[in-house]
């Protein structure tokens, strides 16, 4: 088994993700399914990407892919310089917990936990101790703006400020790549522009972000925009900022 | 977790564990009642006692006008002589009569016996001596008072040396016994059976007095009068006559030589044989039914508690699916899974055994407090059962766990 090593930390410009011929099949009763074809990807570190395609292109699974959440059928993914595609389900849940930061487009959020404990709780599955984590998620939560916040739960917060709580929990364990499913899709148009500035901010300071979205203005802030459909990178295109 | 749910799930372990503790507590107070009760009676000891014999009415209907039965002398020195096992012997003399100290009387049970009398009894001697060689040989006149006697009879006098007046004669009193005993009123709870039996009128306690004075001052003759019939003249010797053997192997082959010996000398069933061996034996065989019994439905209860904290926890999984997804997908193993909604159950049971442990300590109480039921509370019963629950919420909280665990995390995310 594969021992995973906590401690990778790439310079700027170097590839942290590597998709070499990625390939995923669902079976529907006896029919395969190829929802991903030969996927050829690389991201380098402090990349902004968004990546966009109408529904059934594979988005999603791309998606869940790149966060660790499924395997692929065939072909290799490097994240971070280390194979994931062959991890068990402990070292997953590890390789998700330390190197992905999730940002969903409804929160996720836990309803019985305040804004302090959501974020908290990556650094709970990563053995924390008690004091070091609710220091880190205090900090994390004024530093999206939710300073005065802590205590609340997330049914008193506005969605905005809902999906702020997610971002800071996203960063709890300073992931490699912050991975966003439609962050703005929940929101109203101005909530959205604050999320966005929010995810510009964190690439500015360095992030990996990897946003998939149907949200033009998410693709125009991104540097590198990729096109899926029918399970294949149509094209990628590069904005310049 | 909701709070009524979580209450209404719980009541189930409550219930299960409460009348685990109270049925033992109960189960074990009825026992130690029983064994104590036995143990007074000596388990070395065989009784045998006088019993009037069924009467057969002859077809002219011709009315006995003496009848002799029970157990006699000879009876007792047959017993010395043939049967070799055995220790001591004492043969006894009971009569109801009145005790009289100056105004106060009581009703009394003069025991007539040997000085050796309290080798096969609980008796001890508070204060003087008990009866000896010397009293029996010269058929003197005095008596040990039963404690239970003092008060009602002497009141604030001290009895040493009084004269108390039982049917005819007087007895100088030499010594104040206390005897935990089934045949006098003093048992486990002495004060309270004292006052009914004074109430009642029934016999307060017991006057020791040598066999040989009761023999010659009391006769062996006594008159029943039964209703309509004038009276018929009965003629018994000892009321009864235990046996006490060396080793309690020797327990049962003696009492099987008892029989033998009475059944060649009686020619009518007008004994009775006690072994008390026996009845511990019995009563132990029904404790251990009883425990059984109760033990079923305590775990009866336990599983429905279980069964319905399973459910509830299936119901807690289901609602929280999306839950389960997140923390899967911020890095929560499937064994974090596991364990979260497994001790979220054992916190649900073991609070649950906790209320169970205080209501089942409180029922005891109420038991013992309204119905003068004796119960006993053992520390390994509170273990049992917060054992008990711990072990319910283990074995019901697996599967939802488990099934928590292994839900895939995609789906989960989705789910609404």
């Amino acid at each position: 088994m594969q021992k995973v090593d906590k401690t990778v930390n790439f310079e700027t410009n170097r590839p942290i993700l590597v998709m070499e011929k990625l390939c995923k099949n669902y079976l529907l009763g006896s029919v395969e399914l190829r929802v991903l074809r030969e996927i050829d990807l690389t991201i380098t570190n402090g990349e902004y990407i968004a990546i966009m395609g109408p529904s059934g292109s594979g988005k999603s699974t791309l998606l869940n892919l790149i966060g660790c959440l499924d395997r692929p059928t065939s072909g290799d993914y490097i994240l971070g310089g280390q194979s994931v595609s062959l991890l068990d389900d402990d070292q997953l849940s590890m390789i998700r917990g330390t190197r992905i930061g999730f940002v969903f487009q409804s929160f996720n959020l836990i309803a019985q936990l305040n804004v302090v404990e959501n974020i908290e709780v990556p650094m709970y599955y990563q053995g924390f101790t008690e004091y070091e984590s609710a220091e880190r998620a205090r900090e994390l939560a004024t530093m999206v703006g939710l300073g005065d916040r802590l205590s609340h739960r997330p049914a008193e917060l506005s969605g905005g400020q809902q999906q702020r709580v997610a971002i800071a929990r996203a960063l709890a364990n300073d992931p490699l790549i912050i991975l966003a499913d439609e962050p703005t899709g929940n929101l109203d148009s101005e909530s959205g522009t604050e999320i966005l500035a929010v995810l510009d901010n964190l690439h500015e300071q360095g992030k990996t972000l990897i946003a998939v979205t149907h949200d033009e203005s998410i693709a125009t802030g991104a540097e590198r925009v990729i096109r899926l459909l029918d399970g294949r990178i149509k094209k990628q295109e590069y904005n310049n900022r | 977790m909701h709070r009524l749910r979580s209450t209404l799930t719980m009541l189930g372990i409550i219930f299960g564990v409460s009348s685990v503790i109270a049925m033992l507590a109960i189960g074990e107070g009825a026992s130690r009642d029983a064994q104590e009760k036995i143990a007074q009676l000596g388990s070395n000891n065989i009784i045998i006692k006088t019993t009037e014999p069924v009467e057969e009415q002859s077809a002219g209907g011709q009315r006995q006008t003496l009848k002799e039965y029970g157990l006699t002398y000879a009876d007792a020195e047959r017993f010395r002589s043939g049967i070799p096992d055995v220790q001591v012997i004492v043969p006894n003399r009971r009569l109801s009569q009145q005790a009289q100290y100056r105004t106060h009387r009581v009703s009394i049970e003069v025991i007539g016996t040997v000085p050796w009398y309290p080798e096969i009894s609980q008796l001890r001697l508070k204060f003087g001596r008990f009866l000896s060689s010397t009293d029996m040989h010269y058929k003197q006149g005095v008596c040990i008072v039963d404690e239970n006697l003092v008060k009602e009879l002497f009141g604030f006098d001290s009895p040493l040396g009084q004269h108390v007046k039982v049917a005819s004669d007087y007895y100088r009193v030499i010594g104040i016994a206390a005897e935990q005993s089934s045949t006098t009123a003093s048992s486990a709870f002495g004060q309270k059976e004292a006052q009914t039996a004074k109430k009642s009128g029934a016999r307060l306690g017991s006057i020791y007095i040598p066999l040989t004075t009761v023999r010659e001052r009391f006769g062996e003759m006594s008159l029943q009068v039964s209703a309509g019939s004038g009276g018929t003249l009965e003629r018994v010797e000892l009321q009864e006559v235990i046996v006490k053997v060396r080793d309690i192997d020797q327990v049962l082959g003696t009492r099987q030589s008892v029989q033998t010996l009475l059944k060649r000398f009686h020619k009518k069933n007008d004994y009775e044989i006690t072994v008390p061996l026996e009845l511990m034996r019995q009563a132990k065989e029904f404790q251990r039914i009883f425990t059984i019994v109760l033990g079923s439905i305590a775990a009866i209860s336990l599983l429905v508690g279980g069964i319905g904290i399973m459910n509830i926890m299936l119901a807690t999984v289901s609602e929280r699916t999306r839950e389960i997804g997140i923390r899967r997908a911020l890095g929560a193993k499937k064994r974090d899974i596991v364990f979260q909604f497994l001790s979220e159950t054992l916190i649900l049971t073991l609070s649950g055994g906790i209320l169970g442990i205080i209501l089942g300590l409180s029922v005891p109480v109420l038991v013992t407090h309204f119905s003068q039921m004796r119960t006993v509370i053992t520390p390994s019963s509170l273990f049992l059962a917060f054992g008990i629950s711990a072990a319910v919420g283990i074995t019901f909280g697996l599967y939802p766990a488990y099934r928590a665990a292994n839900m895939d995390p995609i789906e989960s995310l989705r789910h609404e």
